[in-house]
């Protein structure tokens, strides 16, 4: 059975219904404390996923996501390398992917050295904003987002804003690490306008992924649009359904992102 | 080698607060500021090398987005002015105790004693005055919990930047409890009582004291007799124990008095009084598992689990630090949850604030000569908004529901009502789960933070009217993440392996209160003061014992258990220490340093408040009838109401609050295309079941100026009705009452709180919701100075908060507000009368005349007509008929048309004539009356039949379609006395809050 570990505590906040996700998909999960994984390391090997959820680590001190990848790079880099090296998953959703953008394995690293080249920093509203934003899936190699094109699921975040140099945009785009943009609808993006784009990311980057695919970062949460019910317009599509004399579904599209990552090793 | 301090400055290339702080400044009124940038600052003491603090600052930075230096200045490039804001001593530093956590993981052994500050460097371009400067610096600090430093170009290079300077706390009291003369006269007690312990006397003669006890003279001379018997002088930390827990705030001593002719008062006969006639009546039914007698009350959810719920209110600590005082307000009563039962896991976090309006800029002052001012209701409103922002996300707790009131009787204390939703097995370790005893030899073991000097006084200073005197120790800051990690560790790790026999949090009175509580359940206990680990040497006894520093829960723990859960403790980063023992010795004993220094009896300690009696008197009104005439263009007027403060969108705040985390978001705060603010929202708590919990709140506050009665029973429809609207049933649904009052040492308060807690009865009792939960706050009072010197006092209006709370069967039946598919017909259900007694529309009328021009006839609740609609609305909503639901509140008819109709983001062709009304013959009257027991409701064509026969016996009338974009309205006199577009709507709607 393919195994999923999601990381808990200092703050880590998402890690239940990123763990009920994976389940609803197929996978075994376990939540294990940070500290526990430091005081043996040897767990990760157990597991084909590695998920960092979301959450207010160390309340976003020093920066989001910096002072846990502090931790982690201090403590476990030699596992987390070696699994960024091995046929293996990751996932970071919303303070997971500053986490690991902090650590330095997205964009992807190299020569197993930590290396920070993205950033995810304050939102042009200088305010946490929660609300559901519409997503454009650009990458091909991206395991997670094999299948989907269009999806809807909600940002909630104060530190969301996707910053890189020039060149390193440049690389992402003509690498096909770009995994998500924030967009108006399937045919146009946001173009940087709130709130469509909610924290002004720039070219409307919502997450990337690693080069090889399978690493995936994003501020977007797809473990909470699961059901049918967590969508923020699935009282007017029950109505229209009703009419049409259509049952309710009881899912909703976040699920596939955690199917395909389970896919990948059946 | 000793340590030193070395500044560390880190700037963003490109900084969105920054940017955003410059137009704060500019809308705030400082012109001529040209630009802003900010660094933040980590001060640190350690003896590091400078290649270490190199490493530091890599620790401490982004190197994408941002640059560093180390003990020198990061200047913006131009400037004229520098402010940096940074902590005062003792004042919870987050970011700086993180960094220090960062470099103890990083550096190990060396960096042993490293202590790190955080503070934020404001460089400002511009064309002012130091005045100017210091102006900037007041409002971007607290002067209670924060220092300001501020330099000029010239001067800040002279001294190359700014200092570097580290808080710390330095005290010099003697560490020992003193004893306290009683045998004083009966001034001297009343001094003790109101203002405190005397401390010291200043030189020039004037007496320095210890902050309030709140203790009148009865009870004081009650305490005096019992250290008589005693045969000795009590100690300070005796005395400041007794205040603690007989204090208003924990005693409840107005509710438990006797008042006129109700003997056992109004708490036990007509609020407890109400739940246990209901319980009786459900029998078999009944769905009560814990009410009134533990920190939250709690229901059925399902077979397997219950759901918990309590509101708080933190209302003094809000006004002298909003953000503070709001996050400790959150993050406290979430302990409610982990503190209730065996601990339960905090799954909603809800909100009210009440407010002055955020426009009325006019200074208040504590003392004379423009001494002490208060707040303005702007920053207080943005304060405490923030302060429940970073509680509640950081927290990782959703808040699907809330809402903010404004009346300007707000403005000298805000009301910041907080509450937190729990979920627990109904079985924990083959036990009841709300069920927990601290045994004989259980260890007492405080887990969580450490204590302070931050929040002393607080349980006794809440008790009291804000003035000059106001503590400024009163203030905590919470810390969130201190607190997450424990609650993780101990409701998702320690609980289910059966750790621990008892659990209470540490909020109001600190240690004092909690030890005390939980030693009620084994009949004593003996604690050493010496092993609570504080955040600095030279804490007096008393203040360790009364401190209510944060995120912290006191524990009974077996002995035998005590080491493994201390392990797992110490695991997961969060200290926990074995202060004390329980045993049944009948007496509350505290030793410091091998000397006994309290020695209660339990008894005395915890019923020893001698029972007050209380007489009511009649309050008198004086209001005037309205005389203006319908007002020609009622399409302006119902724009107007659309903008107020009370009805307008609240979105800004929504947004900011995580309302998706856990997964759990079913109906959410803003609903529909266009985004209107609901009145109720629903979560799966358990991601398992398809079952949803539902919360809505209501208050009237306006109502009482004219009756409390009907204020109450308003209050507890709207609460009831907002639940039924969203797809729960009257028998699911349970209450919670917050009581925030004013001067409620006046008979004629006393007269308002009585009728308020008679209809409380009558109407919890009439629907069969019954209250699980509640929280009184009786002197919400400030008194002051105005501008001219004239003194004055503001009481706020006796606020009744009714919070409601209910299971839903099937959450993928429930319902939104928002008019959904065009040619949907429009029903109002329930009977409008002429109900315009001080209603929103005769306020906004009167604020333009004369502000007492609001008497008439307040709404009336019809129990048996409003009972027999719910139960009937709830079939249809079970049967799958209703496309939209919006409950009839503020603002009336029209007003929960045009929400619907915005949020549906569709017009509407409506006939109020056909309207079922009694008793009114002017159009204003039909459109904003705010009789209760109402909603408006839109279907399909195709479910008319069925609609109709499910309501019938109840009154209710098609009156239009959803169709257009345009809301046309034709009323009792006249065709389309309302025409609007959506655009304008919508405008209206959201215009007032929009640019906050």
């Amino acid at each position: 059975m393919v195994k999923a570990i999601l990381l808990t505590g200092y703050g880590i906040n998402c890690e239940e219904e990123t763990a009920f996700a994976f389940k609803k998909a197929g996978a075994e999960t376990e939540i294990i404390h940070v500290n526990d994984l430091i005081a043996s390391p040897k767990r990760l090997e157990e597991a084909q996923i590695l998920a960092f959820p979301g959450g207010f680590s160390y309340g976003d001190d020093t920066g989001s996501g910096n002072a846990l990848a502090n931790k982690i790079r201090n403590n476990l880099w030699e596992q987390i390398a070696d699994f960024t090296e091995a046929e293996k998953l990751i996932l970071g959703i919303c303070n997971g992917f500053q986490v690991i953008s902090n650590l330095g394995i997205l964009p992807g690293i190299q020569d197993r050295k930590p290396m920070r080249t993205v950033a995810l920093s304050h939102n042009n509203s200088a305010r946490y904003e929660c609300r559901w934003v519409s997503l454009k899936s650009f990458s091909k190699k991206c395991v997670f987002t094999k299948g989907i094109d269009f999806i809807r699921m909600p940002v909630a975040h104060g530190e969301g804003k996707f910053s890189a140099s020039e060149e390193t945009i440049k690389q992402l785009n003509e690498s096909d690490q770009v995994a998500f943009r924030y967009a108006k609808n399937p045919e146009e993006l946001a173009k940087g306008k709130f709130p469509l784009n909610p924290n002004g990311s720039a070219e409307d980057i919502a997450g990337i992924c690693d080069k090889t695919g399978r690493i995936l970062g994003m501020m977007p949460h797809p473990e909470r649009n699961i059901f049918f019910t967590q969508q923020d317009d699935w009282t007017l599509q029950a109505e229209k359904l009703k009419r049409e004399g259509k049952a309710l579904p009881i899912e909703s599209d976040g699920l596939k992102l955690f199917r395909n990552a389970v896919e990948f090793f059946r | 080698m000793g340590l030193g301090l070395t500044r560390i400055e880190v700037s963003f290339q490109k900084d969105a607060r920054a940017e955003i702080t410059k137009k704060n400044l500019e809308k705030a009124g400082f012109s001529g500021i040209k630009a802003v940038s900010l660094n933040d600052v980590y001060t640190i003491s350690s003896n590091f090398s400078e290649e270490e603090l190199t490493q530091c600052a890599d620790l401490l930075h982004n190197p994408v987005t941002q640059s560093f230096s180390v003990g020198k200045p990061l200047a913006a490039k131009d400037f004229d002015w520098v402010v940096e804001i940074g902590f005062l001593p003792g004042v919870t530093d987050n970011v700086g105790k993180t960094a220090a956590e960062t470099l103890s993981d990083f550096f190990g052994e060396k960096a042993k004693g490293i202590e790190v500050f955080s503070s934020q460097e404001f460089f400002l371009k511009g064309n002012f005055l130091e005045q100017g400067a210091k102006n900037i610096g007041e409002m971007f600090a607290n002067s209670l919990i924060q220092s300001i430093y501020i330099k000029s170009r010239k001067q800040f290079e002279a001294d190359k930047g700014m200092d570097a300077i580290a808080p710390i706390v330095k005290l010099h009291e003697e560490l020992k409890a003193e004893p306290i003369n009683l045998n004083v006269s009966d001034e001297e007690l009343v001094k003790i009582g109101k203002a405190g312990i005397l401390d010291h006397v200043e030189k020039d003669g004037s007496e320095i004291r210890r902050g309030p006890l709140a203790l009148d003279l009865p009870s004081i001379k009650i305490i005096q007799d019992y250290f008589k018997k005693e045969g000795r002088k009590p100690t300070d930390i005796e005395l400041e124990s007794l205040a603690q827990t007989w204090s208003e705030h924990c005693k409840h001593t107005i509710f438990a008095a006797k008042m006129d002719e109700l003997e056992k008062g109004i708490y036990k006969t007509l609020i407890k009084g109400a739940t246990a006639k209901i319980r009786a009546d459900k029998g078999d039914k009944d769905n009560c598992l814990s009410v009134f007698v533990d920190n939250s009350g709690a229901i059925d959810f399902d077979a397997d689990l219950m759901i918990t719920d309590k509101v708080e209110t933190h209302n003094s600590p809000s006004a002298l630090d909003p953000f503070g005082g709001a996050i400790t307000g959150i993050v406290g009563v979430n302990r409610d949850t982990m503190g209730f039962g065996m601990a339960a896991k905090p799954v909603i976090n809800r909100y009210g604030f009440c407010f002055a309006d955020p426009r009325d800029a006019k200074l208040l002052y504590r003392a004379k000569d423009k001494q002490n001012s208060i707040l303005p209701p702007e920053r207080i409103m943005l304060g405490v908004i923030d302060g429940v922002n970073v509680g509640g996300n950081c927290s990782g707790i959703p808040t699907p529901m809330g809402f903010m009131y404004f009346d300007e009787r707000y403005k000298g204390k805000p009301l910041v009502f907080v509450g937190t939703v729990g979920l627990m097995p109904k079985i924990v370790n083959r036990k009841p789960g709300q069920d927990k005893k601290a045994l004989p030899g259980d260890k007492i073991v405080m887990v969580g933070g450490k204590v302070g000097l931050d929040g002393i006084h607080g349980a006794t200073f809440s008790s009291e009217a804000l003035s000059s005197g106001s503590p400024a120790t009163a203030v905590q800051i919470g810390d969130p993440i201190t607190q997450k990690k424990m609650s993780d560790a101990i409701v998702k790790e320690a609980r289910d392996i059966n750790s621990y026999s008892s659990i209470t949090d540490n909020g109001a009175g600190g240690l004092s209160c909690s030890v005390a509580e939980m030693a009620k359940e084994c009949g004593g206990c003996t604690v050493d003061l010496e092993k609570v680990p504080v955040k600095y040497a030279g804490l007096a006894p008393w203040q360790t014992w009364v401190s209510e520093s944060q995120e912290r829960m006191t524990l009974s723990i077996p002995k035998d258990k005590a080491d493994k859960f201390i392990d797992l403790m110490d695991r997961r980063g969060v200290e926990a220490t074995i202060i004390g023992e329980f045993n049944d010795s009948g007496r509350c004993i505290v030793n410091a340093n091998g000397k006994t220094i309290v020695d209660l009896d339990m008894e005395f300690l915890h019923d020893g408040l001698p029972k007050k009696t209380l007489k009511t008197k009649p309050m008198k009104i004086h209001l005037k009838n309205p005389t203006f005439d319908e007002p020609g263009n009622l399409s302006k007027t119902l724009l107007e109401m659309l903008s107020r403060l009370n009805i307008c969108s609240k979105e800004f705040v929504s947004v900011q609050y995580d309302h998706e985390v856990q997964g759990n978001s079913v109906l959410k705060p803003l609903q529909g295309k266009g985004r209107v603010n609901a009145e109720a929202g629903v979560v799966r708590p358990s991601l398992e079941s398809i079952k949803g919990a539902a919360v809505s709140h209501s208050l009237y506050p306006g109502y009482g100026d004219i009756d409390t009665y009907w204020m109450a029973a308003c209050a507890i429809d709207s609460a009831v009705k907002n639940l039924i609207a969203v797809g729960a049933k009257l028998e699911d649904i349970a209450l919670l009452d917050n009581f925030c009052w004013c001067s409620s040492n006046e008979p004629e308060r006393l007269w308002q709180l009585k009728k308020a807690a008679q209809a409380c009865y009558d109407y919890a009792t009439g629907y069969g919701t019954p209250f699980i939960s509640g929280k009184d706050s009786m002197f919400n009072d400030f008194k002051g100075f105005d501008e001219e010197n004239n003194a004055l006092k503001i009481s706020v209006p006796p606020t009744l908060l009714i919070s409601s709370l209910a299971t839903i069967e099937d959450s993928s039946k429930c319902v939104s507000m928002d008019a959904k598919i065009e040619g949907d017909l429009v029903y109002v259900l329930g009977l409008t009368k002429g109900e315009l007694g001080a209603s929103e529309y005769y306020r906004m009328n009167a604020e333009k005349t004369s502000k007492d021009e609001i008497l008439g006839a307040v709404p009336q609740v019809d129990l048996a007509k409003a009972s027999k609609l719910y139960k009937s609305f709830s079939n249809a909503i079970g049967n799958k008929l209703i496309a939209s639901v919006q409950p009839v509140g503020l603002g009336g008819l029209s007003v929960a048309i045009a929400k619907t109709c915005i949020a549906g983001m569709l017009g509407a062709k409506i006939d109020l004539k056909k309207v079922p009304h009694v008793g009114l013959d002017r159009n204003d009257t039909m459109l904003f009356s705010e009789s209760q027991s109402r909603f408006v409701v839109t279907i399909a064509p195709d479910n008319k039949e069925a609609f109709e026969k499910a309501l019938e016996g109840s009154e209710f009338a098609e009156v239009g379609v959803i169709s257009g974009n345009k809301l046309e309205m034709t009323c009792l006199k006249g065709n389309n006395v309302v025409s609007l577009g959506l655009v304008d709507l919508e405008e209206a709607y959201k215009k007032t809050l929009r640019d906050y």
